[in-house]
């Protein structure tokens, strides 16, 4: 397994472009913090978003490791590319007559893409922390670790995701397409589930859209505005019910797994049926 | 004699098309082999199959006691086919120490083997710098980090300069005068004849010949006579026993052999017909010949 992981960072390190990439990536999570010192006027009362509520525990969690996931696109171009560049270099052909099996060039690229999803829910762990206990109201031990299963839920929709990338990759060989189809993709899950909804009920559509990929990766982390105290409030006073199902639930955590593998067994059969 | 691969009924077939069809050769250790055929005969798709990235449609191959995975067996061989594929981004010598972590050898071998095809000054540029002619050159010094028990190369001069060609030609017969197992892939019959010692014919991927590039056809050869007294010479072979056909050009008497005749019986046997030479050449038909007979034979 080390050595798989070591051939694929080896190529990964000396590519200019994934290293100036992933470090983009690293260096945009942080600025995350920064959010903490946004603040503006609405008429008379000066608001600052940092004494909102965000940087509550056990709210901090779930906001920052939903913030966070937003960003994982630059990663994609990495992991797409990854793969595509295998293609047109003709290089994946010259790995397997080096002696590299096919299986063995797959799991390189899924320990990596792993690895990236790692470093990165521990990246959050860490910011998470330093932020929280910056801006947060409690910080006792118990409420620190309230939630904490968002860190979780982040690591497996990264990884849904990049296996996603891994597969698209594959798929289609060229990094720009493959990065148009995911794109495509989503646009016909969100028309999917409009027509469902239209035709029949938002309970059947939100039944049958969790099972696709980008719905079930997106439901690990639900939004987490509502949340926030000044909305709650709000819709308090406006007597409105705005009970979301915000937790992860372990039947959504399954539909990601059973997502992965398909993605990446997917990504090995058609590698292996293909002739290079 | 280790047997290094074995082909059997190897078959490939790309929809309607058979590329390949029921293929069966072996590979003995220590010799110089040529595949032959013209351009689509089958001759990449047979070496895409042994070396993993091709599948094929039905038949076996094994590579020496076939005790291993192909992919670990391909650990021991070192191959190039059609164009040299590295990542240009990467230098060199990158490029062939991630060979080595994909191969399991130890990176000290780069600069000895980069020696090997004179890169040795370039081990720091890129991949992509390079020309076509390095870019080869490259290809093979990364086929000889593990000192392979076979090397395989497809067309390797294809595209080349003529001193691109000579220099590959050049490396290629020092690695099999160090003893390596060579195959070569060509459609350049002259490049074939002079570094092999065994030859597989296929055309349209049906095999036509594999064996020793002597025993390729049934002729003895022929010998190449000139002499003052032309009439005798002419009806002194025609009453000789071995000699099948006669043929006059310029003077010069081609004599083509059924049974085998050293030069000097045949000097012998003239002189005592008072027959006086200024003229005697014994050769044997070049591969070229023999190719255009053996495939002229099928039509």
């Amino acid at each position: 397994m080390l050595r798989l992981l070591s051939i694929e960072f080896y190529k990964l390190k000396h590519s200019r472009s994934s290293k100036v990439l992933s470090i983009a990536y690293f260096v945009i999570l942080s600025f995350i913090a920064l959010i903490a010192s946004i603040e503006f006027n609405l008429g008379d009362i000066q608001i600052r978003i940092a004494d909102q509520g965000i940087f509550n525990f056990p709210f901090i969690w779930h906001f920052n490791t939903w913030v966070a996931s937003t960003l994982k696109f630059f990663l994609a171009i990495v992991i797409v590319s990854m793969i595509s560049n295998e293609y047109s270099n003709r290089t994946l052909k010259q790995n397997l007559i080096d002696g590299l099996s096919k299986k063995e060039f797959m799991l390189s690229k899924f320990y990596t893409v792993v690895v990236f999803a790692l470093l990165s829910t521990l990246f959050m762990f860490i910011m998470t922390l330093i932020l929280g206990y910056s801006f947060s109201d409690y910080t006792e031990f118990s409420i620190v670790t309230r939630e904490m299963e968002f860190l979780l839920a982040y690591f497996l929709k990264l990884v849904g995701f990049f296996s996603f990338c891994l597969f698209l990759g594959v798929l289609v060989k060229r990094s720009a397409f493959a990065l148009g189809f995911l794109f495509v993709w989503w646009i016909f899950e969100n028309i999917f589930y409009g027509i469902l909804r239209w035709k029949g009920s938002a309970e059947l559509a939100d039944s049958i859209v969790q099972f696709f990929p980008l719905e079930a990766m997106k439901n690990l982390i639900n939004l987490p505005f509502q949340r926030l105290n000044f909305i709650e409030a709000a819709a308090n006073q406006l007597q409105a019910d705005i009970q979301i199902d915000y937790a992860l639930h372990w039947y959504e955590a399954l539909i990601v797994l059973v997502w992965i593998f398909l993605f990446i067994y997917g990504a090995y059969a058609l590698l292996k049926k293909r002739d290079l | 004699m280790n047997t290094i691969l074995t082909l059997k009924n190897l078959t490939k077939h790309y929809g309607k098309v058979k590329a390949v069809n029921d293929l069966s050769f072996t590979i003995e250790k220590g010799n110089v082999y040529g595949i032959l055929g013209p351009n689509g005969s089958g001759k990449s798709t047979t070496l895409g199959m042994v070396l993993n990235v091709v599948n094929a449609t039905s038949g076996d191959f094994k590579w020496f006691d076939g005790n291993d995975t192909t992919h670990n067996a391909l650990k021991k061989v070192g191959a190039i086919i059609e164009r040299p594929n590295f990542y240009p981004y990467m230098t060199a010598a990158q490029n062939l120490k991630l060979v080595c972590t994909i191969k399991d050898v130890d990176p000290k071998k780069i600069e000895e083997k980069l020696e090997v095809v004179h890169l040795l000054d370039r081990k720091d540029s890129r991949f992509s710098t390079f020309s076509l002619g390095m870019k080869q050159r490259l290809a093979i010094a990364s086929a000889l980090l593990n000192d392979p028990e076979i090397l395989i190369l497809d067309e390797p001069t294809n595209g080349l300069d003529p001193q691109g060609i000579h220099q590959i030609r050049e490396i290629i017969k020092n690695i099999a005068s160090g003893g390596t197992t060579i195959l070569l892939a060509s459609h350049l019959l002259d490049e074939v004849e002079k570094v092999c010692s065994h030859v597989v014919i296929i055309r349209n991927g049906v095999k036509l010949y594999s064996g020793p590039v002597d025993e390729l056809n049934a002729s003895h050869g022929f010998f190449e006579l000139r002499c003052e007294r032309q009439q005798d010479l002419i009806l002194a072979l025609e009453t000789h026993p071995d000699f099948s056909s006669l043929k006059e050009e310029n003077g010069l008497i081609t004599a083509f052999l059924k049974n085998p005749l050293s030069a000097e019986a045949l000097n012998s046997y003239l002189f005592q017909k008072n027959i006086v030479l200024s003229h005697l050449v014994m050769r044997k038909e070049s591969l070229e010949e023999q190719f255009l007979q053996l495939t002229a034979n099928l039509n």
